[in-house]
């Protein structure tokens, strides 16, 4: 293990939460604040020890509130942020996320789903928080969140978020779950030059003709950090693309929000991820995600072995929603089954996505995850 | 015919050039103190000649969270109550940043109450001003966390039965280094306050007493900006390093002056001496 190392570079046992932890620093991460929260206070913890050994800054704040609006001032300031928490914490960041996609400031939000709603079942997996992290701060918005299966995705996705973040200028949701943070696995952490890393497009032009807000052909404006010498505004009111306050004007107020919107749905064919196991002559189609997956892909197996023709949709990014995957093999399909620990939450998607096909929802709360047996017998079910 | 070039550099207003003028005219009220405080800054700035690009104006939401746009700098304008939990990321990102946080007894002290004191325990290097109105401008006059007993608000027809803050008593209990309080009346105090809360290292804090007659004083009966000035001017009492927890405000007094001004090392700086001892210690 080379301590000095910025990247951890080697093969280790770990668990989920450290692999995030050292994701963000292989991604280029040099500030972190949060508050202790189960079951993510690893990442903090963690953190607290590496970031000063890489030069970076670790702070814990008084809340998420806080934490959530330093990120965002880190970020503005030139330096790659990211938070740590679990659902009740995560519920406290919403308005500073809202915040966040307005002013369009880079940062990475890592919530480590616990079981809810309120204070909940802090030990116990849950996939609770899918719905909050699309729609949980008020008014219209697109958001990107990813949903790692394994330890060694906790630290590759968690790289992805960060690349994926500044790239569109979003803040980008690493949506874990208890199991996958708190799970040891082997991780391998490849050397620092092999590690693909996207830093934000930069200002071209001089001070004077910088205007904070005018995107490019990709709807992505450039971004100057303060202290820069751009002497630029930002505010979370409704603005041109000074920056400036229009608070009255509709054609302001359109252009602005359906472009936040379009910068993500326009560019969702090269954002989203998902693995295909057994598509191509499946009919009955599992689509799952996080931890689920894992006994999901168990399942198709052992449904193959018996016989019948099942295949798994595993979804790596969750939002924005891939659609278009779950259409095309949905037409092919004679039924889906979705297993997820909560309620009934991506279900919807996936109904809204599959139109015809029958949908088979597989609820799960407050124990373990799905077990692979529990997952056959949903898809001996459907068929 | 209008000529366009009528402002010239020797004809400009001296203060111009900090200005955004594209954000201009302001939101404030006329007879408010909002205005004063932005020139008592700005002249603060000007006097020191501080770099602007290295300066990072931070406010929140409510009449005077308007500053930030206004400030020809780095600036940002947060959500409601977080403008010091924004600017801890700021100023621990780059501590060669100067970092001020303009905003109002509401933001500050009632939705952000909980970041004010924890910042002020860090001693982290933000330098706060806070203008005191009494009340919730913005959204017409309701009563706050420094609203007086018994004044009436829109929200306290009956007159106020909760005790305000002392502001200065808060600040200094929760460690800041540097704590004052003027009123907007105190131009020249305040202007050489801010301009030592600049200078200065740590979680500093100057509370300025600002008139909100339009709402505020309609409601208290002093209904022009003229008469709140003489309300400070009759009640103001210089009192420099008295005992911030019986600096109260009340219709017949208002304790103004310096009330802290201590040496105590910032966070950031105690911070960065640490990453440095750890570097070394790895490279031993």
């Amino acid at each position: 293990m080379n301590k000095k190392g910025t990247v951890l570079e080697g093969v280790h046992f770990m668990n989920g939460d450290v692999a995030c932890a050292e994701g963000a620093i292989a991604a280029g991460c040099k500030f972190f604040a949060g508050y202790p929260i189960t079951p993510a206070t690893e990442i903090a913890e963690h953190l607290s020890q590496r970031m000063p050994e890489i030069g970076g800054i670790y702070i814990q704040m008084e809340d998420e509130i806080a934490s959530m609006a330093a990120v965002i001032g880190a970020s503005y300031t030139g330096l790659k942020a990211m938070i740590a928490t679990s659902g009740p914490g995560f519920s406290l960041m919403q308005e500073n996320i809202g915040l966040a996609v307005m002013t369009e400031a880079p940062c990475v939000i890592v919530d480590v789903m616990r079981g809810g709603p309120s204070t909940g079942q802090p030990t116990l997996p849950g996939q609770q928080d899918v719905m909050q992290a699309k729609w949980g701060s008020h008014g219209d918005y697109e958001i990107i969140a990813l949903a790692p299966s394994s330890v060694q995705e906790m630290f590759d996705l968690t790289i992805e978020a960060f690349n994926l973040s500044e790239t569109y200028r979003v803040p980008t949701i690493l949506l874990a779950d208890e199991v996958v943070g708190h799970m040891w696995e082997k991780v391998v952490i490849p050397t620092g030059e092999k590690i693909k890393i996207v830093n934000r497009k930069r200002p071209n032009v001089p001070p004077e003709k910088y205007l904070p807000f005018m995107p490019d052909d990709d709807l992505v404006p450039p971004m100057a950090c303060f202290g820069e010498g751009f002497s630029f505004h930002a505010t979370g009111l409704t603005h041109d693309e000074h920056g400036y306050p229009q608070t009255s004007s509709s054609e302001v107020q359109q252009s602005l929000v359906n472009r936040l919107c379009d910068k993500i749905r326009k560019n969702a064919d090269k954002i989203i991820r998902v693995e295909e196991v057994a598509l191509e002559d499946a009919d009955v189609v599992v689509v799952a995600y996080g931890i689920v997956a894992r006994a999901a892909l168990s399942a198709v197996r052992k449904a193959r072995e018996k016989g019948i023709m099942a295949g798994l949709l595993r979804l790596i990014t969750l939002w924005p929603f891939p659609e278009k995957h779950v259409a095309k093999i949905a037409k092919q399909a004679k039924a889906m089954v979705v297993p997820e620990m909560n309620c009934g939450q991506l279900v919807r998607e996936v109904e809204r996505s599959a139109k015809e096909t029958p949908v088979a929802f597989l609820s799960k709360l407050g124990e373990d995850p799905h077990t692979p047996m529990e997952i056959l017998e949903a898809i001996r079910r459907s068929i | 015919m209008v000529e366009e070039t009528l402002i010239t550099e020797e004809t400009a207003h001296p203060i111009s050039k900090f200005l955004r003028e594209a954000m201009m005219p302001h939101i404030w009220c006329s007879g408010c103190g909002n205005g004063v405080i932005l020139n008592c800054f700005v002249h603060a700035v000007d006097e020191l000649q501080m770099d602007l690009n290295k300066l990072v104006v931070v406010s929140g939401i409510g009449c005077i969270g308007r500053t930030a746009g206004y400030i020809n700098t780095n600036s940002f304008h947060t959500t409601h109550g977080r403008p010091i939990a924004f600017a801890t990321g700021v100023k621990l990102a780059n501590p060669n940043l100067e970092v001020v946080v303009i905003s109002g007894d509401g933001d500050l002290f009632a939705i952000g109450g909980n970041h004010f004191i924890h910042a002020a325990r860090r001693n982290l290097g933000i330098k706060v001003i806070c203008a005191n109105n009494f009340n919730y401008g913005m959204t017409g006059g309701q009563q706050g966390p420094t609203t007086p007993l018994e004044a009436l608000t829109s929200t306290t027809p009956y007159g106020n039965i909760e005790h305000p803050f002392n502001l200065v008593h808060l600040a200094a209990a929760s460690g800041a280094t540097y704590v004052a309080r003027w009123t907007t009346l105190h131009v020249r105090r305040l202007t050489q306050s801010i301009k030592k809360l600049l200078q200065k290292e740590g979680f500093c804090f100057i509370e300025a007493i600002s008139p909100c007659p339009e709402i505020y004083g309609r409601y208290n009966k002093m209904r022009t900006g003229l008469e709140m000035m003489e309300w400070f001017k009759k009640a103001s009492v210089v009192e420099h390093f008295s005992d911030p927890a019986k600096a109260e405000i009340t219709p017949e007094k208002i304790v103004v002056g310096e009330f802290v001004d201590m040496k105590k090392p910032s966070y950031e700086k105690l911070l960065h001496e640490q990453i440095a001892q750890i570097n070394k210690k790895a490279g031993e």
